[in-house]
């Protein structure tokens, strides 16, 4: 790989490093970049990981295992978009992620870069957990094969082989159950969204996944899709129609606020409970969904809703994009994004920090425990507030 | 590993010690024309206790340590020009105290003025401290360090005029305390002690600043920016004079600038009134606009250019990007405001000479006490030849301010010989005294300021 190559050429030497890209919304603190706030090393913020990239592809530094570690620290958050001054700023996300392309290429990643990726070519998913295992998750629920139903129920890797994140994607399919939703599942027959692979910069397993899947969809006759992450939900709809997959794709909590709206949904009671919420980068920053989520909270009964200091468009990342929650590469510490995050909701006197994404379900709750914190703050998604299954 | 980034580690854990080339890559750059200068180590220590022990190491090795805040001065003063290590502050971010009677905050010196600005709108809405006029990255500490200026220039001065107390790792690895904190009683005064103004505007060569106590200022509910424009740069000076007399405004400061055409050869200086009340304000715009400058609106030579706009705060400005490579390095010198008219042309002429489009500033400090007058230079960071024409734009500017009488603000090491070159002996030696006595090893950014 060389500069000629890269898709950024004309753009990338242009950061100037100023560092607004480490600052949230309101300006409060200097470590809105996930990897920035774990390592807080000029490395390791976006304009710093810019200017190696720049510097690797014009040969002043050379490629290294720490390169491509700094790189793939990187989660995809774009909260560094949020706050870049300069006309390129929708793009300075991306060029971290072409810069694994580039790396991708050349086949030189970190070893559990490559363990990911293998893993979704072998087993439709990241963990390396057999194909026929997907379906587990909803042992025991009516819940149908899809079949032409309204709906498809996309519940992605996280949701369907994670034993927290599986909970959450019980309590979605009993919520579209209870609110009367035509929807089905593909079971063992689903395979892995590609959106985490996408950011880490493989591009040809994204454009295999992401075939494939349109087939499938397509086959069955699939319009509409409801997901349970917001990861999923990113790829379908901003990704797939590249491919030509064109499908009408909801998030879950998008369907919940209309069937709270509806009165659809019975409202659970949870007086005297303090909630707060986590935006997932993949719903907000990526997708500009900030409204929904809340919808469905401030529905429930006697609880008070209260935002942390840094949400919406300035929320801190959980730490988890861009493969994080597989690589790990953000944790280990007090200073790891997810632990940060759970800080900030203990402070903001939250005893729910309410979540719409299985990705933020995992990285929080095990932060709430390492902080110690797990009695006094459940994680719960969304769906799991008003009922657990 | 070496014994010294073992060590490192040992003190600060081991995420925040590295002797990694990528790490070392980026520290050896600043965001301006200078050349890469290397690191041995990078450190991000987060207690003063930690920073006490880096420069006991640092001190047994005898080797450098240069310590670093948002990394924003462009003229790169930190960067390691002898190696060693680079101390990053910005982990030192903590509000230890705000007292609102006395009017200040006490704050750990790697806290961004970002930081400071968001805390304070949200904790104490009626108060407000003097942000630099530099992205809000830039370190309390680091912005002292060279003698910064920004927001309330006008009324208060530089924003070393603001400092009530500091705490400061000494070179030899001690804490020393200076104004009414080093008798425990608060940190509300640096006065009346004797004056130890050793480390403000050293460039961090004699100390490491750990806390800082900034004063606060009344945070008016209104803020706008009105514009008065003229063509005759001869008129400013006495615009800036009068305005400075009439004593209304938080910040004066006037540009020109080859692009955008409407601003070529235009004098606007902008003019940032404040006030709790709707009818001060209008006050304020009578005041100045129908009485103080009245007489350069019928005359014909001055006009109003814009009134009450929305008070941005600082950002990459677009003149910053004109050659659209990510870099901009400029001259700033305090001068006597009548040397504005001087400085706009001979920064304008040598603009042209280097085919870099003019920009210019001149900020009011004090009561028209001084003004800092800068001039940018935009570059490719990846074409050499548009690196090459902005070093010695900078360059011939820090001669011409020289030539024309100025001090050069932050001066890079070229700068700093041309201004040692020409100061009192008596002075620069007692520099080199002062120097010799803090720091026995020489180890605290050598290399700048460095009397031979």
């Amino acid at each position: 790989m060389n500069l000629d190559e890269y898709k950024y050429k004309d753009l990338i030497h242009r950061c100037f490093r100023c560092g607004y890209c480490k600052f949230p919304t309101h300006w409060d603190d200097v470590t809105n970049c996930p990897s920035y706030a774990r390592f807080r090393m000029e490395s390791y913020s976006n304009g710093g990981r810019l200017w190696l990239i720049y510097a690797w592809l014009t040969g002043e530094i050379p490629w290294s295992e720490h390169l491509t570690q700094i790189l793939y620290t990187c989660t995809s958050c774009k909260s560094c978009v949020e706050k870049c001054p300069l006309s390129f700023n929708e793009d300075i996300v991306n060029m971290t992620v072409a810069a694994k392309a580039a790396m991708v290429e050349m086949g030189r990643l970190p070893n559990l870069v490559k363990k990911f990726f293998q893993n979704v070519q072998l087993y439709g998913n990241p963990y390396g957990i057999d194909a026929q295992k997907r379906s587990d998750w909803m042992n025991g629920m009516p819940v149908e094969s899809y079949g032409g139903q309204e709906y498809l129920y996309y519940v992605g890797c996280e949701g369907a082989y994670d034993t927290r994140a599986q909970k959450a994607a019980r309590a979605t399919a009993q919520l579209l159950i209870d609110g009367g939703v035509s929807f089905g599942v593909l079971g063992n027959e689903e395979l892995c969204d590609g959106n985490e692979v996408d950011m880490m910069g493989e591009e040809a397993l994204l454009e295999n996944l992401a075939t494939r899947n349109i087939q499938q969809f397509s086959d069955l006759g699939v319009k509409n899709i409801i997901t349970l992450s917001p990861h999923a939900y990113n790829v379908f709809k901003n990704k797939y129609p590249e491919f030509g997959g064109h499908f009408n794709v909801y998030h879950s909590t998008q369907i919940f606020a209309d069937l709270v709206k509806a009165g659809r949904l019975s409202l659970p009671d949870k007086s005297g409970a303090r909630i707060t919420f986590h935006d997932p980068c993949f719903l907000g920053r990526w997708n500009d969904e900030y409204t929904a989520p809340r919808k469905v909270i401030k529905a429930v009964k006697g609880a008070d809703f209260i935002e942390m200091d840094r949400s919406k468009k300035g929320a801190l990342c959980c730490g988890g994009g861009g493969g994080n929650f597989y690589t790990d590469f953000l944790g280990g510490s007090e200073e790891s994004p997810a632990r940060i995050r759970v800080r900030e909701a203990r402070d903001a006197k939250a005893d729910i920090l309410a979540v719409a994404c299985p990705n933020c379900l995992t990285m929080l709750e095990d932060a709430a425990k390492a902080e110690g914190l797990d009695d006094q703050l459940k994680v719960m998604d969304i769906a799991e507030i008003f009922c657990q299954v | 590993m070496s014994s010294i980034l073992n060590a490192l580690m040992d003190i600060v854990g081991e995420d925040y010690a590295s002797d990694r080339y990528e790490e070392l890559f980026t520290y050896s750059k600043d965001l301006g024309t200078s050349e890469p200068q290397w690191p041995e180590y990078v450190v991000a220590p987060k207690r003063v206790e930690e920073v006490q022990k880096i420069v006991y190491l640092a001190n047994k090795e005898k080797v450098a340590i240069v310590p670093l805040g948002g990394g924003l001065t462009l003229a790169g003063l930190a960067l390691p020009l002898k190696g060693g290590i680079i101390i990053d502050m910005k982990r030192m971010d903590q509000i230890i105290e705000v007292n609102e009677q006395a009017r200040y905050i006490v704050v750990e010196g790697g806290i961004s003025h970002g930081a400071i600005t968001a805390y304070l709108h949200k904790q104490h809405p009626h108060l407000m401290h003097s942000e630099p006029g530099a992205p809000p990255a830039a370190t309390v500490a680091g912005n002292i360090a060279i003698h910064g200026q920004g927001d309330l220039a006008h009324p208060y001065g530089f924003n070393t005029d603001m400092i009530n107390g500091l705490e400061v790792v000494l070179p030899t690895g001690e804490i020393a305390r200076f104004g009414s904190c080093a008798v425990g009683s608060g940190w509300y005064t640096m006065h009346p002690l004797p004056d130890l103004g050793f480390f403000l505007g050293w460039n961090g060569t004699t100390g490491i600043i750990t806390k800082v106590s900034l004063r606060l200022f009344p945070y008016k509910k209104i803020r706008e920016m009105d514009v008065f424009s003229v063509i005759d740069e001869e008129l400013v000076p006495e615009i800036l004079y009068e305005l400075s007399h009439l004593g209304l405004s938080e910040d004066l400061i006037t540009t020109s600038a080859a692009i955008p055409p409407m601003m070529n050869r235009i004098h606007n200086t902008s003019i940032i009134i404040a006030g709790d009340y709707e009818e001060e304000i209008e006050f304020k715009r009578h005041m100045i606009f129908d009485v103080t400058l009245a007489k350069y609106i019928h005359s014909g030579v001055g006009g109003i250019g814009a009134v009450s706009m929305e008070r941005a705060r600082p950002t990459i400005s677009k003149s910053a990007d004109w050659k659209k490579g990510g870099g901009f390095e400029y001259v700033g010198s305090i001068m006597p405001v009548s040397s504005y008219p001087e400085c706009y042309r001979r920064g304008a002429e040598i603009s042209e000479k280097h085919d870099i489009p003019y920009t210019v500033l001149g900020r009011v400090i004090g009561c028209c006490h001084a003004m800092m007058f800068s001039w940018f230079y935009a570059f490719n960071r990846a074409d050499p030849e548009t690196v090459r024409h902005a070093r010695e734009a900078l360059h011939e500017t820090d001669e011409m301010v020289m030539e024309i009488n100025g001090t050069i603000w932050k001066p890079a090491v070229f700068g700093q010989k041309l201004m040692m070159d020409r100061m009192d002996r008596t002075t620069l030696q007692l520099m080199k005294k002062v120097k010799d006595l803090l720091d026995p090893n020489g180890i605290m950014n050598p290399g700048n300021w460095e009397v031979k």
